[in-house]
């Protein structure tokens, strides 16, 4: 029953966000300030991450391809690989950690100390100023990260090719961008709009109906990552259904 | 001729949180330009009745008139415009910890006024100097002391020039000298600026010195209301004991 409760209240604050964000008045100064922190703060971790996916993946590829004497296909396979899946989900999953996780201590310490009291009481419509500013600002930034993660995770697969095979960057870079279609990357990058949407939504809801002080603080931050990791991952599973479906192997 | 409604209005207001009952039939109005402090034990509803005023809280049943008009049927446009009207200092001051104490004050003219830049820099350091707080403009909340956060929560609460300013424990932390300041500056308010003030307090001194009319509660009802002299002569054992004390916040 609980959870029941827990699931109707949470689809209302989702459908709320949706609402108030496409009606005036806009928060655009808090939008970008949001888009910066969450956005821009992030770009270390995803560079960093996606080179080493990178690296790691064209180990495996090259391992998988060596046996069938298609090594060749490394930088085309990797692209693929990335940018249709690896890319998008790693972003996702990463982005859940350390945005979620931010969103539902920041706003879960504001509840349990009146902050978010005291801005109501100051006339500032906190739904508005606190949530749909940080779930706009992650639907904008996780395509971009995205695109991010899969462009250094394609640097750190030529880094690892060419440390191999001597591969030049022109024509590492020519295989993996002529494998790639429309189909394959704008649908997948597009997709982590709605993952954006989702840790924003889950972080902000659990810090927002935060209790019991700093204990509540703590399990908001930490249920923001459990619980918008798994929607995610099930998010993904219907997302790339519906890929498949409007555009077919 | 109408007479002016009164600035703060309680009519059978009645509020619990789950089975406890923390506002049970509370009556009582102040006149603008006048004060009233709220006194009793802790956890007796005196945080949650100011609460009430500014639109937090809504009544399970009565009404909470401001200026005459019912705070839980306003629209949101209208709340907002009442709201700026107001001054509340929360027990914890309830600043934003993520941005500094002259943003702290700033803030409420940046989101209402159309004041420059420098005249709200000069108004912010103008509130800051008269609670005590000229150097702390670029100091961080978490670097303050208890009381010095208050007195910085008092000056945000004073950026907008309310009619009617609610305090939640003034003196809570403060040394005697300094909280006798503030007592001075809210009874300034109330003469020279005809600000309604409506304070919780347990500093009996402060409520004598700063209230026209006190009010007791307890368990959720008013057990005493009148003059400092009408509870000091009251037939409650519990008034009698809290008016003879010299305790303070």
């Amino acid at each position: 029953m609980r959870l029941l409760i827990l699931v109707g209240t949470a689809a209302q604050f989702a459908a709320r966000v949706i609402l108030e964000a496409v009606r005036p008045p806009y928060e655009l100064r808090e939008t970008v300030r949001q888009l910066f922190e969450l956005g821009c703060r992030s770009l270390p971790l995803i560079a960093a991450s996606g080179f080493a996916v990178g690296v790691v993946l064209s180990m495996h590829t090259r391992a998988s391809l060596a046996r069938f004497g298609a090594e060749a296909l490394i930088p085309a396979g990797l692209a693929l690989a990335l940018v249709r899946e690896t890319g998008p989900l790693t972003a996702g999953l990463l982005l859940s950690g350390r945005i979620g996780a931010g969103i539902g201590a920041e706003l879960g310490a504001m509840k349990v100390t009146e902050q978010i009291d005291a801005l109501e009481a100051i006339a500032v419509d906190s739904f508005r100023y606190l949530v749909v500013t940080r779930v706009v600002a992650c639907v904008i930034a996780l395509p971009i990260l995205t695109s991010v993660m899969n462009l250094t995770g394609m640097l750190g697969g030529f880094a690892a090719e060419t440390s191999i095979t001597g591969m030049p960057f022109r024509t590492y870079f020519r295989l993996a961008f002529s494998s790639i279609q429309f189909s394959d990357l704008i649908p997948a990058t597009l997709k982590t709009a709605v993952f954006g949407f989702i840790i924003a939504t889950v972080a902000s809801y659990l810090g927002t109906h935060t209790t019991r002080g700093t204990e509540g603080v703590g399990q908001a931050s930490t249920r923001s990552v459990v619980y918008s990791s798994i929607l995610l991952i099930l998010a993904n599973v219907l997302l790339v259904r519906l890929i498949f479906f409007f555009y077919p192997v | 001729m109408v007479d002016a409604p009164a600035a703060v209005e309680f009519q059978h207001v009645t509020k619990s949180f789950g089975a406890r009952r923390v506002l049970d039939d509370v009556n009582f109005e102040i006149d603008a330009g006048r004060s009233i402090c709220i006194l009793g034990r802790s956890g007796t509803g005196k945080s949650v009745t100011l609460k009430h005023v500014v639109g937090l809280l809504t009544p399970d049943s009565g009404h909470v008139l401001v200026e005459g008009e019912n705070i839980s049927r306003l629209s949101s446009r209208d709340l907002s415009r009442v709201r700026q009207r107001i001054g509340f200092v929360f027990q914890n001051a309830a600043l934003f910890d993520s941005i500094p104490v002259g943003a702290n004050v700033e803030f409420p003219m940046r989101r209402h006024t159309k004041l420059s830049e420098g005249e709200i820099v000069a108004r912010a350091r103008q509130l800051l100097a008269q609670v005590g707080l000229e150097r702390e403009y670029d100091t961080m909340p978490a670097d303050l002391s208890g009381g010095m956060r208050k007195r910085a929560g008092l000056a945000r609460a004073l950026a907008l020039e309310p009619a009617i300013l609610l305090v939640d424990e003034p003196s809570a932390g403060l040394d005697p000298v300094t909280a006798a300041e503030i007592d001075a500056l809210l009874v300034a308010l109330r003469d020279r600026s005809q600000t309604t003030l409506l304070v919780v307090t347990h500093n009996i001194p402060s409520a004598r010195a700063i209230g026209h009319e006190l009010i007791f509660l307890d368990q959720g009802r008013i057990i005493a209301q009148g003059t400092p002299a009408a509870l000091e002569a009251s037939d409650n054992p519990l008034v009698r004991q809290f008016m003879s004390s010299e305790g303070g916040g």
